[in-house]
């Protein structure tokens, strides 16, 4: 048995880079916060950096320099920017220097962008988007040259893609999401949202404009199915209305579309002689606040005095649904605006858990994707806080789902000390039983100046095993990292901003997305090019834990498409969880000094004697999980080690 | 993002930061320039070309000149008006917003008033920016446009504006007699704001300026999604609790 001497000595080494240390060199977030009053400009502006590292900075290259860049996806070593005026494809292999492989000319709106195999497909929606990717716009507001959909693009030979179809939509492709469906070998699913109007049923056949069509081309999704041996072929297979019924009231929780108690209310109010009127989808009593002045002023028009008669009652039931109507802005020969949203802003699908999450205007969505092409709402939430559902997240268990808010539309600087906290914000709401419940918001938690256009954007999970760490793009509020393991208390653990592009006027720029891939954040800076970081070792994240979220290796990734992050059995992981417990004090000290110390003296064995060594501590973390703090935690390291004795 | 887009400055400075407004003029033509001056003789037009940029002199230089160009650019009187109009149409959004406070609004009343106040300061500065950026006359951010017709001064309201007389009543209407009002003239502001929207896209050679696409199209969903907010809230106000 080793002294108490060697004990410590051994635990100190073998966390050495780790919690312990680390703990002591980084505490509480830096105050004043260091992004307050940096200095401005494009290439020179200052810097804030908290638990991160900036690996590289590459500005965009001259030919695309001035349009701005979008979003990102992932393919082996390369990633692909979208951008206003194409797409660029960066090779990372050397992650200090990525070397740009293409900048395809192709101007549009907004270029999202995502892989699959040899497959790249782009969004575009804006009027002077052309079929053959020509520079000079479409100035006829019906024409056959323009494009409004998905562009689909052979990358086999990535230095030269090639235009090997186009889908067109009506209301064009603001955001699209691929559905890798796990039963289907032979397709993907494209899930389009489109923002802008429809266009002209004269420009592309059956795109009808009207809402109280029935098959008005809003309210609605289109999925369009892409044969993988003939992308070709690939084409609109359903256009799912899955925004019918929407009735929920503007606040948080589920909307419950309890049909059957408000038709008996109906019945009851109905039976004692109520005034109602047919809005918001249903036939509703109106309320006497309401009545009592339109029943006087029918009263005074007839030059009478005094209580209603019979007459007067019979009047104003004749004229009621036509006031209802003028209030609500109810168009002639619409029947009702039941309707709620037309769209969905973006839509990020989670295939291993057969849902998505939808953000759709004045709504989060849950949907079913288990039949790619017909997917179904089955829950809905409102916020009163929030101005446009933008994006979603869930985290990797599937047990929460975060949306964020693009108040403003990106273009606005919603992060002065004057804006509220809850406003252009993330939401964040627990999965149970497929019910969404609200539990907090995360909001960047420092003010920018009137030049930077801030708001929540597009990010992505960091694989930190057992916790939902989340990095987050603000536009020129820079990049937040943050923990949402507790949904109610978001957290904010690494930063990295820069300066206003302008000292002078607020310029559109900052970090359109920030992605983890394959063990860096990738961030796509509208103006300033492509950023690579690292996080660094902090007391809120450990190097194990960087280490083990190292092990999650993707071939391909688009963030709205989301993967189920699976760690491969190493001994960072094991080690990342006992930091997790020794932070939480889930576990007897002792107990992780020792696991700690079995775990080194395991890594130098090999062979039996390895397995041995490990399939013991497992054992004992299991008998110590029945009296610690974090029994569950326990449970999961003890099923890692045990993974890894038998690798 | 659904974003708004910035325009880049203009004046004396030849180099434009940033602009998506300028892909079509100065992102395209530069693109076109770069293409064609590094030697691709084929190109004859720069679509779907790729290339490796390692920039040469030349590059650098038709980039120049291709920003020097970059105030071309192809927006229409429609964006213009569009963008002009939607200023005083906003200007009125607000000044019926901030009786909120004084008018016995209800909580929720405020809150969304509040909204409406933030979210069109910051989109009219968007538009007096881009007209500026353009050499347009700026109107100040009053309700209505101010035409002057024989010598007098007429201020014209775009679709969906209120009248003098709707603006009247709403001022004199208090607590939930404001609310109901605010909330009916205020959803009937919006749908003219969208109609507005409608009418710019179905212009000839409207909309190719993408700064001017993009707010237009916020402006659809955000006033449309907020109409939506409203009728809910309006509905509230007018049902007996169920």
């Amino acid at each position: 048995m080793p002294s108490v001497r060697q004990v410590l000595a051994v635990t100190l080494w073998s966390t050495a880079a780790g919690a312990l240390a680390t703990s002591i060199l980084a505490g509480q977030a830096p105050s004043p916060d260091p992004r307050i009053g940096l200095r401005p400009g494009k290439a020179d502006a200052g810097e804030a950096i908290w638990n991160l590292r900036v690996v590289s900075k590459t500005p965009t290259p001259e030919m695309f320099d001035g349009a701005m860049n979008s979003d990102l996806a992932f393919t082996g070593h390369y990633v692909i920017q979208g951008s206003f005026a194409g797409y660029q494809v960066w090779d990372i292999s050397d992650l200090k220097l990525p070397k740009l492989k293409t900048a395809y000319v192709c101007p549009e709106s907004q270029s999202d962008v995502s892989t699959y195999k040899n497959l790249l497909f782009v969004s575009g929606e804006d009027l002077g988007a052309r079929l053959d990717c020509g520079i000079e716009g479409v100035k006829d507001t019906v024409s056959k040259e323009r494009l409004r959909g998905l562009r689909i693009f052979d990358i086999t030979d990535i230095e030269h893609p090639k235009n090997v179809g186009n889908v067109q939509t009506c209301r064009g492709s603001h955001t699209h999401t691929v559905l890798v469906d796990p039963k289907d070998r032979e397709n993907v699913y494209v899930y389009i949202s489109g923002s802008s109007p429809p266009r002209s049923p004269n420009e592309l056949s059956g795109c009808i404009r009207a809402p109280n069509d029935p098959n008005s081309a809003l309210f609605r999704i289109e999925v369009i199915k892409v044969p993988l041996a003939h992308p070709e072929q690939a084409a609109i297979v359903s256009s799912p209305r899955i925004f019918n019924d929407l009735t929920a009231p503007a606040r948080h929780g589920d909307a419950p579309e309890d049909i059957a108690a408000a038709k008996q209310a109906l019945e009851v109010a109905h039976a004692r002689g109520a005034f109602t009127a047919t809005f918001s989808g249903r036939e509703r009593p109106l309320s006497d606040e309401f009545i009592q002045p339109l029943l006087d002023s029918v009263v005074k028009a007839r030059g009478g005095t005094g209580a209603a008669t019979a007459a007067d009652s019979a009047a104003l039931r004749g004229s009621l649904q036509a006031i209802i109507n003028q209030m609500f802005g109810i168009e002639p020969g619409e029947t009702t605006e039941s309707h709620g949203p037309t769209q969905c802003h973006d839509i990020t699908v989670y295939p291993a858990i057969g849902l998505a999450g939808g953000a759709c205007e004045g709504y989060g969505f849950l949907i079913d994707i288990s039949d790619p092409a017909h997917p179904v709402r089955i829950g809905a939430v409102a916020d009163s806080n929030f101005s446009y559902w933008h994006s979603a997240t869930f985290n990797n268990d599937g047990s929460k789902i975060l949306f964020s808010d693009e108040w403003g539309g990106g273009g606005a600087p919603k992060c002065r000390a004057t804006d509220k906290k809850e406003w252009g914000a993330d939401a964040l709401f627990t999965i149970a039983d497929r019910k969404m419940t609200f539990q907090g918001y995360y909001k960047l938690p420092v003010a920018q100046t009137i030049q930077e256009n801030c708001v929540a954007h597009n990010g992505s999970l960091i694989p930190i095993p057992g916790r939902d760490i989340m990095a987050q793009a603000w536009y020129q509020g820079g990049i937040s990292v943050f923990d949402w393991t507790d949904a109610a208390h978001a957290k904010e653990i690494a930063f990295f901003d820069r300066g206003p592009m302008d000292s002078t006027r607020m310029l559109l720029g900052g970090p359109w997305s920030v992605y983890w891939y394959n063990g860096v954040l990738v961030s796509s800076e509208i103006l300033r090019g492509l950023d690579i970081l690292e996080l660094t070792p902090s007391a809120a994240i450990s190097q194990n834990e960087i280490d083990a979220a190292k092990t999650v290796r993707f071939e391909y990734l688009n963030t709205q498409g989301q993967p189920k992050l699976v760690w491969p059995p190493s001994f960072a992981l094991a080690r990342a969880y006992l930091d997790q417990l020794e932070r939480s004090n889930g576990l007897a000290a002792a107990r992780i000094g020792a696991s700690r110390q079995t775990l080194t003296s395991a890594e130098r064995a090999a062979g039996t004697a390895r397995r041995n060594a490990l399939t013991k501590l497992a054992g004992e973390l299991d008998a110590d999980a029945r009296g610690a703090g974090d029994a569950a935690k326990v449970k999961t390291l003890a099923a890692a080690i045990r993974e890894l004795a038998g690798r | 993002m659904s974003g708004l887009l910035q325009s880049g400055k203009s004046g004396s400075e030849v180099f434009v930061p940033e602009i998506p407004a300028r892909i079509r003029a100065f992102g395209r033509a530069a693109i076109f320039l770069a293409v064609a001056v590094a030697g691709t003789a084929s190109a004859t037009r720069a679509a779907g070309q790729t290339s490796t940029p390692a920039p040469s002199g030349s590059e650098l230089a038709a980039s120049a000149k291709a920003r020097s160009d970059s105030l071309r650019r192809p927006y229409t009187a429609a964006d213009v008006n569009f963008m002009s109009g939607m200023i005083g149409h906003h200007a009125q959004a607000i000044v019926m917003a901030r009786w909120a406070p004084t008018h016995g609004a209800s909580s929720s009343v405020r809150i969304l008033c509040e909204r409406i106040i933030n979210a069109q300061t910051d989109e009219i500065a968007i538009m007096q920016q881009w007209l500026r950026d353009r050499r347009q006359p700026v109107p100040d951010a009053t309700p209505g446009m101010k035409m002057t017709m024989g010598g007098m001064e007429h201020v014209m309201l775009m679709p969906g504006m209120l009248s003098e007389l709707q603006m009247k009543q709403l001022d004199e209407a208090r607590g939930p007699a404001f609310d109901r009002l605010l909330l009916t003239f205020m959803i009937q502001h919006h749908q003219g704001a969208v109609t507005m929207v409608k009418e710019l896209l179905g212009s000839y050679g409207a909309g190719q300026d993408q700064t001017v696409f993009k707010f237009a199209s916020d402006v659809n969903v955000d006033q449309a999604t907020e109409i939506a907010r409203m009728r809910k809230m309006l509905a509230a106000l007018v049902t007996s609790p169920e």
